[in-house]
C-alpha cells in the first residue's frame, strides 16, 4: 500500500509522457510505416486471444455436428455426391477449353497463362472497429501468406492481405473505405475503379463520365491491372446508375459477389508470377489443389 | 523480484476484456458491444491506481490496436486520455452511487470513442456513422453489474 502522499512525478507529467509515447508510436506507423515488423511480432503475441474468442463458438460448432443424426448426414452426403458430379461435368469441358484456349494463345503469339496455387483459410476474428472493414484468418507466414495476397471466397474477390503474422493474418476486404480495385466490365471491357463506401454491400464506383454504355446488372470482374488481384474473377455487379447531370460524374453502385458480411471460409491465391510458395502442412492437400486459375 | 498479491487474476481480467472485445457475436448483437477494455480498465483504475496507471493503460491500448487492425496509438491515445479524469478523481467516483458511477462511466467512454473517431478521422479518412456511439449506452448499463462483479472478484482473490 502506498502512503498518504504519493512520490514520484505527478499525474500530469505522467500523462504527458504516457501521450508521448503513443504519439511517437502512431507517427512511427503512419507516417514512417516503420512499425511491420512489430506489428508483425505483436499480432503472433496476441494470436492466442484471437483463437481463444473464437474457441466458444467453435466448440458450439463440434456440439452441433456431435448432435447431428445419422440419416441427415447420409442424406448431406448425397447431395454432396450429385453436387461432386455436377462439377466434375463441368470441370472436364473446363480443361478442355483451357487446353484449347492455351494453343489458340500460342497460335496468336501472347503469352499462355500459368497455373496459380490456393489454399482454405477460416476466419477467426472479425475486427469490430466500425471504421474499417477487415479479418483475421487462421493462415499465416509459416503457409506462405505474403503481403498484398488476393483472397477469395466461392463467389468472388474478398479482399487483400495487409499484414502477416506467424499463423494469423490479417485480410482488407474490398469494402473498406480505403480500398480501391481494378476492375472490368466483362460485356464491354470498360475499365473502371470500384472504391469502398464502407458499407458491406455496397461499393461506388469513380470517375464515370454520363456518357458511359455502362448498365444495371452489367457484372463486373478483375482487371488484373494493379498488379495485386489476378485477372478475370468475378467482383461485383452493377445495381444502380445515377446519371444526374447537375453532378460531375454519374454515381454508379455495385454490389460485390462475394458475402463480405458473413465470410467464414475464404480461399487464399498465389498467382503463377508470386515470389513467394504455399506450404501446406499435409501434402495429400498439394495434388488437388493444382489448377489453372 | 517479488510478485504483488492477486497480479495473475488481475492479468486474466484484462485478457478476459480483451477476449470479449474481438469475440464474434450475433450481427444485430454487434452495434451494442460493451466497451469492456474501457469498462475494465475503469473498475481497476478507481479502485487501486496505486497499482493500475498510465503504463498498464498504455499496453492495454496497444493491445487493442493490435487486435483491431488500426494504426498503433489510436486506442493508446484514446484510453490514457480517458484514464486521465479517472485517476485524478478516484477517490470521488469511488464513493459516488452506482447511478452516478453510471453516468460518469458513460461520459468517459463517450469521450474515448470521440477521440478514436477523430483520430481515425485525421489519419484514415473515416465517416463517422451513429451506431459507432451506441456502445456508450449499452457501456454505462453494464456498469453496475461489471462494478460488484469485479468488488467481488477484487475482494475474493485480494487484489489490492
Amino acid at each position: 500500500m502506498k502512503s498518504l502522499f504519493e512520490h514520484g512525478p505527478s499525474l500530469s507529467t505522467r500523462l504527458l509522457l504516457a501521450l508521448i509515447v503513443a504519439g511517437t508510436l502512431m507517427f512511427l506507423d503512419h507516417r514512417l510505416q516503420t512499425m511491420q515488423p512489430v506489428r508483425s511480432f505483436l499480432s503472433t503475441a496476441t494470436a492466442p486471444v484471437q483463437y481463444l474468442a473464437v474457441l466458444p463458438e467453435e466448440i458450439m460448432d463440434r456440439l452441433v455436428y456431435l448432435a447431428t443424426t445419422r440419416s441427415a448426414l447420409r442424406e448431406d452426403n448425397q447431395r454432396l455426391r450429385d453436387e461432386l458430379l455436377g462439377l466434375q461435368m463441368a470441370v472436364q469441358r473446363l480443361n478442355f477449353l483451357e487446353n484449347e484456349n492455351a494453343r489458340l494463345r500460342q497460335l496468336l503469339g501472347s503469352e499462355v497463362r500459368a497455373a496459380s496455387r490456393r489454399m482454405a483459410a477460416e476466419v477467426v476474428s472479425v475486427a469490430t472497429d466500425p471504421f474499417s472493414h477487415q479479418v483475421v484468418i487462421n493462415k499465416g507466414y509459416q503457409s506462405g501468406v505474403y503481403e498484398g495476397q488476393p483472397v477469395l471466397d466461392n463467389r468472388g474477390i474478398v479482399g487483400q492481405v495487409i499484414s502477416v503474422a506467424r499463423s494469423t493474418a490479417r485480410v482488407l476486404l474490398i469494402a473498406d473505405q480505403s480500398h480501391a480495385i481494378s476492375l472490368r466490365a466483362e460485356r464491354n471491357d470498360i475499365r473502371v475503379i470500384a472504391q469502398g463506401t464502407g458499407s458491406l454491400t455496397q461499393l461506388e464506383l469513380s470517375f464515370i463520365p454520363h456518357s458511359t454504355e455502362l448498365k444495371e446488372g452489367d457484372v463486373l470482374v478483375s482487371s488484373g491491372l494493379g498488379g495485386v488481384f489476378p485477372e478475370g474473377y468475378p467482383v461485383a455487379e452493377i445495381s444502380v446508375i445515377n446519371r444526374d447531370e447537375r453532378l460531375q460524374y454519374a454515381q454508379v453502385f455495385v454490389t460485390p459477389f462475394a458475402q463480405l458480411d458473413r465470410v467464414r471460409t475464404l480461399l487464399l491465391l498465389w498467382p503463377a508470377d508470386a515470389q513467394e510458395q504455399p506450404i501446406y502442412e499435409d501434402a495429400v492437400e498439394t495434388d488437388e489443389v493444382n489448377d489453372v486459375g | 523480484m517479488w510478485v504483488k498479491s492477486g497480479l495473475l487474476p488481475l492479468l486474466f481480467s484484462y485478457v478476459l476484456a480483451l477476449v470479449l472485445t474481438i469475440m464474434p457475436i450475433p450481427a444485430v448483437l454487434e452495434p451494442w458491444r460493451p466497451d469492456w477494455v474501457s469498462l475494465v480498465l475503469i473498475y481497476w483504475l478507481i479502485a487501486i491506481p496505486h497499482r493500475v496507471g498510465f503504463g498498464t493503460v498504455l499496453i492495454m491500448g496497444l493491445l487493442t490496436d493490435i487486435l483491431m487492425g488500426s494504426t498503433f496509438g489510436i486506442y493508446a491515445t484514446a484510453l490514457v486520455l480517458m484514464a486521465y479524469p479517472a485517476l485524478r478523481h478516484f477517490q470521488r467516483i469511488r464513493n459516488y452511487s452506482l447511478t452516478q458511477q453510471l453516468l460518469i462511466v458513460g461520459v468517459l467512454i463517450f469521450v474515448k470513442r470521440v477521440i478514436v473517431y477523430e483520430l481515425e478521422h485525421v489519419l484514415n479518412d473515416a465517416v463517422f456513422n451513429l451506431p459507432y456511439l451506441y456502445p456508450v449506452l449499452s457501456s454505462a448499463i453494464i456498469w453496475p453489474w461489471l462494478f460488484l462483479i469485479l468488488r467481488r472478484y477484487r475482494r475474493r482473490y485480494l487484489i489490492r
